[in-house]
């Protein structure tokens, strides 16, 4: 019996978008960003960057990867070079840029991701795990791709790595307008930066809407193993207490408003 | 995916064989091996080959695992093959070129593509009925004795069956950072073979910082669970011979006469 | 007195650079004072350097204090003879569960504990079942852990501590790895064994979720405990945790903004049926 990690996925990522793709271990969101960057191959079906089918015969693998950029789940295992900018300088380099172009990349991408100066040329294993995880960012960045999609960026970091990584990338989207695809296993931590949500569930997409909505959907998200920001289960239970309060609100700012709203203030 | 494979090729099912101490095992396939090399006539593979036929039987492992293991060796046997056809000396059969073929040369060959075969199914059958753990288990135990000498035993054995539990883990860690870098633009595959192997330092360098990292964790998670070597430990699961254990002895045994009997009946070539 | 305590404890390390000269001396823990009783369930928060996770490693004897003194069950961690016994006593549980899975096979990693400790083989029997049992992994006893999930494999990693029948657990973030599924789990299994065993437990973590059910919690940074209190004192000062930058629940968060803006309401809401309530809207319903 074949088994499908991924079953019947359409969707049309638009340029300069901010999208959370969402769901649980095994949900087969990884399977899903390694589809869109080539490396892996659907069983059934095409995947087009650009109008063109990337598995047509003579398409440039090399050229997709650097212009759909994929950050895996804890990145900084990937670093191997001896100090911060020659291991970012690996992906440039690996496209056969000039030395001069590759530097100029590399340097452009760690600004990017706020990596302090004075550490550039340390040895990344005697970085924190924060700096670690920006230098491994900027890896994927200083190729300069059009898509950057991060597997769980935040993925084993204290809450202070968390949210900084997090404004960068909103930064970085606000600043080039580059199209990012953020994969999470946490509605909370997205919920204010994304435009779009995709929740997979057992390979398939089960809601694919703008944050208000999908997060109205409280107990679907719970039945399969994701949890709505506390927000929409707060603003649920007042209003099933006979709060008069609209149930859409995602972030706390639009939680409070609603609530002195409905208080008369 | 990766973490499904099994390491030593274990084959689950329900047999005496797989029931079977793995000392019993691990001391059978042993002179099992010997037995092959004592051989010197065609009853006596007749014998061998009976003997490892009823064990197959007895262990319900289907034959096409054993068949497997040999793939791996398909070089290594004909290249034995061919040397020993072309280098005996004696009686010419038939003459190529420079080389030619004995009759001394032929017997020996077929003799030693017989032996080798035999030897990769016979150990084949003990790995695909012992799973890596009761194995371990067996060799510490077996090689007790050497502790008089100062050979570190147990050290051995719980290496091995960190190394058992960790292969998988380090697989999978590979393939993912195979992956991260190709996402980089890496090419593990083009270019000739100092372009190849120079590739592989951005794959290698990460896979040995975590192995690193991995062992520093576990030493220590170890210690926190008071583990101070094999001194005064006991054991969860101790191996104890039971009834049909010292009865697969007595088999082997017998099995072995038969073959030093055989070895003296000259009848055939 | 408590089952573990610290007076003074200060830990300091040298800081080598690449030819391994001294550079300087950083202190990872700064005059800490700690006071644990049989029982308790106490939760340490902190950042990544905050020196939590350097605390716990000197209460399982694997460092030991520079200056100040740390007492396991009244037994000084600095004393050799006594280190097989704290470690037995104060169990660890550590933040990776694939590097503290020794066993091929679930049953014989909780065995392993025991096996080091030389109990004899039938109880070495009872207690794995005891304590796969305690955290729901008895139906798992023999699958391999490389086929469990991160919860699972956590809630394993915590068998194998039971089972050497400690006083004391330290959980050293155990779901910093985990999904939230995962973190639920091995929450709930943790609160467990701290209510229906009476296992002591200290948690470390940086997730504010899990602290909220702790008897007290413990915040520090930069190597002190700059806070303590139970879960409401703590989270009732929301500007200092904000200074801070760790988590503060959503519901706290709001009520603060709330009462800011004159909402009439409480200090330190930690739950939503307490927000309702607050508000005027409750009766009786739980929801959240």
């Amino acid at each position: 019996m074949a088994s499908y990690a991924l079953r019947d996925v359409s969707l049309v990522i638009p340029d300069g978008q901010f999208i959370g793709l969402i769901g649980h271990t095994g949900s087969g969101k990884s399977t899903l960003v390694q589809h869109l960057n080539g490396l892996l191959a659907p069983t059934e079906g095409s995947v087009y960057f650009n109008g063109e089918d990337i598995h047509e015969k003579g398409y440039d693998k090399k050229k997709l990867r650097s212009k759909v950029g994929l950050v895996f789940q804890y990145p900084e295992h990937q670093l191997f070079e001896t100090d911060v900018f020659s291991d970012v300088c690996f992906g440039p380099r690996n496209l056969g840029l000039t030395q001069k172009e590759t530097q100029l990349r590399a340097f452009e991408a760690l600004r990017q991701v706020g990596f302090p100066e004075e550490y550039f040329y340390q040895s990344p294993f005697d970085l924190s795990g924060g700096q670690k995880r920006r230098a491994a960012i900027a890896g994927v960045l200083a190729m300069r791709p059009e898509v950057l999609i991060l597997d769980e960026p935040t993925a084993g970091l204290d809450p202070k790595g968390r949210d900084e990584i997090l404004e960068r990338i909103a930064a970085l989207k606000r600043d080039t307008g580059i199209t990012v695809v953020l994969v999470s296993h946490s509605m909370e931590d997205i919920a204010e930066y994304v435009d779009r949500i995709i929740v997979m569930n057992r390979g398939s997409v089960l809601f694919d809407d703008v944050p208000s909505v999908v997060f109205t959907h409280v107990k679907e998200l719970e039945e399969v193993g994701l949890a709505a920001p506390q927000v929409s289960y707060i603003m649920q239970a007042l209003h099933e207490s006979g709060m008069p309060v609209r149930t859409g609100a995602t972030t706390l700012e639009e939680a409070e408003r609603e609530i002195l709203r409905a208080l008369g203030r | 995916m990766l973490r499904d494979i099994t390491l030593g090729q274990y084959y689950q099912t329900e047999s005496v064989v797989h029931k079977l101490d793995p000392r019993v095992k691990l001391v059978g396939t042993l002179l099992y091996i010997i037995s092959l090399f004592l051989v010197n006539n065609l009853t006596g593979y007749l014998a061998a080959a009976l003997f490892l036929g009823c064990m197959i039987f007895l262990s319900k492992v289907p034959f096409r695992y054993m068949v497997r293991g040999m793939k791996a060796i398909v070089f290594l046997l004909l290249l034995t093959v061919l040397f020993n056809l072309f280098l005996t000396p004696g009686e010419a059969l038939v003459q190529v070129w420079k080389l030619t073929i004995t009759k001394q040369g032929v017997r020996i060959a077929v003799f030693m593509a017989i032996r080798l075969t035999f030897l990769i199914i016979g150990s084949s059958l003990m790995t695909l009925t012992t799973t890596p753990n009761n194995l371990t288990d067996g060799l510490e135990k077996l090689m007790g004795p050497l502790k008089r000498c100062k050979v570190p035993v147990h050290e051995i054995s719980m290496m091995m069956s960190i190394a058992l539990r960790f292969i998988p883990i380090l697989m999978e860690e590979t393939d993912k950072i195979m992956k991260a870098q190709i996402a980089r633009g890496a090419d593990f595959e083009s270019g000739n073979l100092i372009k190849k192997a120079k590739a592989m330092v951005p794959l290698l360098v990460p896979l040995f910082i975590s192995a690193f990292r991995r062992a520093n964790d576990l030493a220590m998670a170890m210690e926190a669970r008071c583990y101070q070597g094999g001194e005064g430990r006991t054991k969860m699961k101790p191996l104890q011979y039971k009834r049909r254990d010292y009865l697969a002895y007595v088999v082997f045994l017998c099995y072995l006469l038969i073959l030093l009997a055989l070895r003296n009946l000259r009848m055939l070539p | 007195m408590g089952i573990i305590e610290a007076k003074k404890l200060i830990f300091e390390y040298i800081r080598r650079d690449e030819e391994g000269n001294a550079e300087g001396i950083t202190r990872a823990i700064d005059e800490v004072d700690l006071d644990i009783r049989q029982g308790e369930f106490v939760a340490i928060l902190g950042h990544n350097g905050s020196g939590k996770s350097t605390l716990a490693k000197h209460i399982n004897a694997i460092l030991y204090p520079t200056e100040g003194i740390v007492l396991v069950d009244g037994k000084d961690t600095r004393a050799e003879e006594n280190i097989w016994e704290i470690r037995q006593r104060a169990g660890m549980v550590f933040q990776n569960p694939d590097n503290q899975i020794i066993g091929q096979v679930v049953e014989e990693d909780v065995g392993f504990g025991p096996e080091n400790m030389g109990i004899p083989t039938k109880e070495i029997w009872e207690r794995v079942e005891e304590s796969l049992k305690a955290v729901g992994m008895y139906e798992f006893r023999k699958h391999s852990p490389n086929k469990l999930s991160g919860g699972q494999k956590q809630r394993v990693s915590i068998a194998g501590v039971i089972a050497m029948h400690p006083k004391c657990i330290i959980l050293d973030e155990p779901t910093a790895m985990l999904d939230p599924n995962g973190r639920k789990e091995v929450i709930r299994a943790v609160r467990a064994l701290n209510q229906v065993e009476g296992v002591t437990i200290l948690l470390i973590t940086h997730y504010m979720e899990e602290v909220i059910h702790a008897d007290r919690v413990l915040v520090m940074e930069k190597g002190r405990v700059v806070l303590q209190g139970t879960p409401r004192e703590i989270f009732s000062q929301v500007e200092t945790l904000k200074e801070l930058r760790l988590d503060v629940p959503q519901v706290t968060l709001l009520a603060h903004a709330l009462k800011e803006k004159g909402v009439p309401l409480p200090d330190g809401i930690l739950s939503i049926p307490e927000l309702v309530e607050a508000l005027g809207y409750g009766n009786g319903r739980r929801s959240g």
